[in-house]
């Protein structure tokens, strides 16, 4: 029943959204909907078409609400243009919502706030909790969004033209975040709590079914399979966080990883590589690899020339440098990484990174220091734990 | 339609910078701007502002209205202009702001009573 939820709910917030232009009123419809299929499925069993049963019930509740409204026989007019047989298929217009949750015009955490409200159908308190935030806040904020959203007229529609490569980027932007929220988090969250890593796998799974000649939506996919596979093998008995290198690799997923391959596949044959699919290839190649030191850093190196190519940032050029230490040595490494001093001084993983490379170098005393750099400057419980550690372990 | 206020960032040190001529040459592509958006009626109304050191606040001090020389608030940066225009959505907005040929836009949706 939460798979049916989970599907139907974002498809009847769409439908309704699309119709009644009034985010809250369909949304308490779905709400009422939902409610009622609680009540009832656990008797008489889940419908055939339980999209068609919760779009009548929905319909319903809808105009029972509506007798309220001034506009009433407008809004009713409105919501009878949606098909309502119990055979009919239902309309699907989940894309139209997402571009709508992820216009550029919305604030940054009022498009992460209003995507899993809508599309995914987290309660207002579900998304507090994942966010660590408190409930009044995160309702603030959706009020606000669809308050703009109204007021402003934005557009229930897909983009068209040269508008949807950037439009599909700023979606994807939202996702790729939702994900690290969920992924880098630490046992901060209730084991009962609905995963943002999960529910953005969720969201990009769908918008790879509504959008499935987009490269960089495959590419995004992949990248989020390739490090959920590994999930299981990033923290250890006492919560620890551990790095690649080290995972137990018999915890992988590897049925998973062998399926997201799959995937890559498919979008390597749509030939328009993009800043995703190549971070998913770079984490495919190690997902691929037995150990850390018979990981292909070749390819890898030649991933991350390619995505310098689309973007050359400081951040990137820290990360080929691991790359590059596994192919040309240390030294050509240190030196890049060094070259990037100015750029990213305040960036804890700049000064872990070169702590690792000074000590393959045998500099021990210079790479304390940098390790002692990254403590000061990250906050991240488990990040601290294992600066820590290696401080204890290289001391003398 | 909806109709939306496009506002134009200006500024007085930018404007006492410019030559003659640069003015002259930095006012074209406006002036051709305004000129096709107000054939096909997207531009309805609007204006170029003064320079805000010419500008005078009138505020409620105490209960009475006190005149006093200076905008509401003084800043680098400025309303310079504002257009009035009338699209479909906020999308066709954006879209008229991107090919503003000045600098930043602020786009307001008006409300309609």
């Amino acid at each position: 029943m939460a798979a049916v939820f989970h599907e139907e709910a974002g498809r009847l917030t769409a439908a309704l959204v699309k119709r009644l232009g009034d985010f809250d009123l369909a949304e308490e419809c779905v709400q009422d909907a939902l409610v009622a299929a609680l009540e009832h499925w656990p008797r008489t069993g889940i419908p055939e078409n339980p999209g068609a049963w919760l779009m009548t019930t929905a319909h319903r509740k809808g105009i029972d609400r509506l007798r309220r409204e001034t506009r009433y026989r407008e809004k009713v007019a409105q919501l009878e243009e949606i098909p309502m047989t119990p055979t009919s298929p239902m309309p699907d217009e989940r894309l139209e919502l997402i571009f709508t949750c992820c216009h550029p015009a919305l604030a940054r955490e009022a498009q992460l706030a209003l995507t899993l409200r809508s599309v995914a159908g987290l309660t207002t308190a579900e998304i507090a909790r994942a966010f660590l935030q408190s409930e009044a806040t995160v309702a603030q904020r959706l009020v606000r969004a669809k308050r703009k959203i109204v007021d402003a007229k934005i557009p229930f529609r897909v983009p068209e033209g040269h508008e949807l490569p950037d439009r599909v980027s700023e979606v994807l932007a939202v996702l790729y975040l939702m994900f690290n929220e969920g992924y880098l988090a630490t046992g901060a969250r209730g084991a009962m709590d609905r995963d943002l890593a999960s529910e953005a796998e969720w969201l990009t799974s769908l918008l790879a079914r509504l959008m499935p000649d987009e490269p960089e939506v495959l590419g995004l996919l992949a990248l989020m399979r390739f490090n959920l596979a590994r999930a299981d093998a990033r923290f250890d008995e006492s919560g620890d966080l551990v790095l690649l290198r080290d995972q137990d690799r018999s915890k992988w997923d590897r049925k998973l990883i062998d399926e997201t391959f799959l995937l890559v596949g498919r979008y390597l044959r749509m030939r328009s590589a993009g800043p995703y699919q190549l971070q998913a290839l770079i984490a495919g190649a190690h997902a691929d690899a037995k150990s850390w030191e018979t990981t292909r850093w070749p390819e890898i190196l030649r991933s991350y020339d390619a995505l310098l190519k689309l973007g050359d940032t400081p951040v990137v050029r820290l990360n080929r440098a691991i790359a590059l230490w596994h192919v040309e040595g240390p030294e050509v490494a240190l030196a890049e990484v060094d070259a990037l001093s100015a750029a990213l001084d305040g960036y804890h993983l700049f000064h872990a990174t070169r702590a690792e490379l000074l000590r393959a170098l045998g500099r021990t005393a210079d790479a304390r220091a940098a390790d002692g750099r990254a403590l000061e400057l990250t906050e991240n419980p488990a990040e601290r734990a294992l600066l820590k550690q290696r401080l204890a372990r290289h001391s003398r | 339609m909806p109709k939306y206020m496009l506002t134009f960032v200006g500024s007085d040190d930018w404007y006492d910078k410019q030559s003659k001529e640069e003015l002259d040459k930095a006012y074209r592509p406006i002036m051709k701007w305004w000129d096709d958006l107000s054939k096909t009626g997207v531009i309805t109304g609007g204006e170029e502002l003064g320079l805000q050191r010419n500008a005078t606040s009138v505020k409620r001090v105490n209960g009475a209205m006190q005149v006093i020389d200076g905008p509401f608030i003084e800043s680098k940066e400025t309303v310079g202009g504002f257009a009035l225009i009338e699209v479909a959505d906020l999308d066709k907005a954006i879209a008229i702001a991107k090919s503003w040929p000045g600098g930043d836009v602020e786009v307001r949706p008006i409300v309609e009573h």
